[in-house]
């Protein structure tokens, strides 16, 4: 079986935030880590490797410093990495994204595709299924559980209070939750074989089936009109009740008065 | 010369880094209080390949090199400086050895088992008798047919009877040199702990690394296979010796974690109380204890790191080993003393963590080579 992992390397919060003067995210200048929900569903994939046997490729969309996350995941048990990274790509909205990744993952195999349900900085949640779409194979998206049945895939899709089970037949697409699993810790030795192990770079001209108006920053339907760190709040006002009763009544007086109730 | 780590040793230290936040940390304190030993941790550790980091893949190792393995006990000991010995003393005390001076046959038995974790490791040499002095070692081995026979006892073993293999160093023969004097002669040994004769006597209560278990071993006709002997018979003072090197720079490690956790709880701490309207990091005294304490840690960090590639590419690194476990122990102790001073009175609180680090670096200015013995080996080289 072979299975294709999408990964996104995000700003690690704990960083700050920093913005290019357009608008979009300044990646090279911020802290980074793997999509918490991306990482999930790579160990869904390397969990699946385990119990039935397959190989996994994790691709990535970034800048070339993107490169570590590929290096993360393969310390974690991928077989493969490729890392699509282009000039004429970045500034990409979820359009272009998956235009874009869709247009790398025509040149692999692949039985199931996993990527995150979203991601920590856009928080979407389109890319994945709008990759299905380009791909034209079925999507799962919320999983919570996923077991393999042949030729199918047999998935646990979160739905507010319950789940649904779904069946779907493999080529297919599955959107995964960080809630879905304990990501595995990486080992030293993956690691060291990690940075061993060739990384396949592809660019603008090996993206497949894919036409320039659609990529990147100019091929991207939605602009950011302004984005701006979070306005640092003040301090609050604290107040000391004699008891539970006053402290109630004046919390509930004072939502009421500003219109939050 | 670049100072800078590549990303292969960056992407390492952040693994060993959230293991220790995630996994190490919020058991620390219990561990210290309880004076329970680790063992869910270490399990973790085992299944991760912690237990094996230097050793080659070929003996079910991780085959990183001694730097990683290095920055593993760092960074465990920021959190724990229980958890951070652990490993080393499993590690440069029990695996080394055996790596280095082992048949191929005690390397697949033991360093294997050792290095995948299904195993703990521990050595012994130190007995009431002998500390710095290592040659006034009692216990004896005989041989006996196609067994060897153990006799003595130790004490201050760290690992102690939570570890399966232990390295353990023995007279077995008394020689005389030309003068008539008598001269000992040491062997080393691989025993196991189900070995018939082997038993523990008392646990020592410590001031600190508290979790880390440490007992007396004794041996009373303990019989171990004729093939457990490591290296050649009479060659037990150098093994030892050589095994301690390893053992040094291991220890410096966690001495500079101890150091640089007490240094980053210190700062986080200094910013946020206030007194006389401002938080005492605005004023002077605090900042320059800072920046001492910034500085000699960097100082150690290099020797320690230096050491460590010293080991990788030398055959011997005696002195660069003993430079950076004299002064990473001294810098710990230090700079542990000051944290606990800058927190003022909530320094000598158990709740906060400063104090169990002052405690846990203590002991690093004593064994595995005291800092005298440090000085002694610096000096020597220096003056030879």
């Amino acid at each position: 079986m072979k299975i294709v992992v999408c990964v996104k390397q995000v700003p690690d919060t704990k960083g700050g935030v920093k913005f290019n003067p357009d608008g979009t995210l300044n990646r090279a200048a911020m802290l980074t880590i793997m999509n918490p929900d991306d990482k999930a569903g790579l160990e869904a994939a390397l969990r699946l490797k385990e119990q039935y046997g397959a190989e996994v490729t994790v691709v990535t969309m970034g800048l070339p410093k993107a490169d570590e996350v590929l290096r993360e995941a393969m310390a974690m048990g991928a077989d493969k990495g490729v890392l699509v990274t282009d000039r004429v790509l970045g500034g990409a909205d979820t359009w272009a994204t998956s235009t874009t990744i869709a247009g790398a993952i025509r040149n692999l195999e692949y039985d199931l595709i996993i990527t995150g349900r979203q991601a920590i900085d856009g928080d979407t949640a389109q890319v994945g299924p709008q990759i299905s779409e380009h791909l034209d194979i079925p999507v799962i998206s919320y999983a919570q559980d996923i077991k393999i049945d042949g030729e199918y895939v047999i998935v646990q899709r979160q739905y507010e209070d319950r789940y649904h089970e779904l069946k779907a037949k493999m080529p297919c697409l599955i959107t995964a939750l960080s809630e879905l699993n304990e990501p595995r810790y990486m080992t030293p030795g993956g690691i060291f074989d990690a940075y061993d192990k060739e990384v396949t770079v592809w660019g603008r001209a090996d993206l497949k089936d894919v036409d320039d108006s659609n990529i990147g920053l100019n091929g991207s339907p939605t602009k950011i009109a302004k984005a701006s760190d979070k306005v640092r709040k003040g301090a609050g006002e604290k107040i000391v009740a004699q008891d539970a009763e006053e402290g109630v009544s004046y919390i509930m007086g004072k939502l009421k008065e500003k219109h939050v109730i | 010369m670049d100072f800078g780590l590549d990303k292969k040793h960056e992407m390492a230290r952040s693994l060993f880094k959230e293991f220790a936040e995630n996994e190490v940390k919020p058991l620390a304190q219990e561990v210290d209080e309880t004076e329970k030993f680790p063992r869910g941790t270490v399990e973790k550790m085992q299944k991760l390949g912690f237990m094996g980091i230097p050793v080659p893949k070929e003996y079910g190792g991780q085959g990183c090199d001694p730097l990683t393995y290095i920055m593993c006990v760092e960074e465990l000991s920021k959190v724990c400086g229980t958890t951070g010995v652990i490993v080393s003393a499993h590690t440069s005390l029990c695996v080394d050895p055996i790596m280095t001076y082992g048949t191929e046959e005690q390397k697949q038995k033991y360093v294997r088992a050792l290095a995948t974790g299904e195993k703990l490791g521990a050595f012994a040499l130190t007995e009431p008798g002998a500390g710095t002095d290592a040659q006034g070692c009692q216990t004896k081995a005989v041989l006996d047919g196609d067994q060897w026979v153990l006799n003595g006892s130790k004490c201050f073993i760290t690992n102690g009877k939570e570890a399966d293999v232990y390295i353990v160093i023995a007279i077995t023969s008394v020689t005389e040199d030309k003068r008539g004097r008598k001269k000992k002669n040491f062997s080393a040994f691989i025993v196991e702990k189900d070995a018939p004769g082997f038993s523990f006597g008392t646990k020592e209560k410590k001031m600190g690394i508290r979790g880390s278990a440490t007992y007396e071993l004794i041996f009373e006709d303990c019989k171990i296979p004729k093939e457990n002997l490591l290296g050649p018979e009479g060659k037990g003072f150098p093994i030892a010796m050589h095994t301690l090197d390893g053992g040094r720079i291991g220890i410096a490690a966690q001495a500079l974690g101890i150091a640089e956790g007490a240094l980053e709880a210190t700062i986080a701490y200094t910013k946020e109380r206030k007194q006389f309207g401002r938080s005492i990091a605005a004023q002077q005294n605090t900042q320059f204890e800072l920046a001492d304490m910034a500085a000699k840690i960097d100082a150690a960090k290099f020797l320690v790191y230096r050491a460590a590639m010293a080991k990788a590419t030398q055959k011997v690194y005696s002195v660069e080993a003993a430079k950076a476990k004299l002064f990473a122990a001294e810098t710990a102790m230090d700079v542990t003393t000051r944290c606990v001073q800058l927190f003022g009175g909530y320094g000598y609180i158990r709740e906060y963590d400063v104090e169990r680090m002052m405690r846990d670096a203590k002991i690093t200015e004593i064994y595995e080579g005291t800092s005298e013995v440090q000085r002694m080996v610096i000096s020597g080289a220096l003056l030879k």
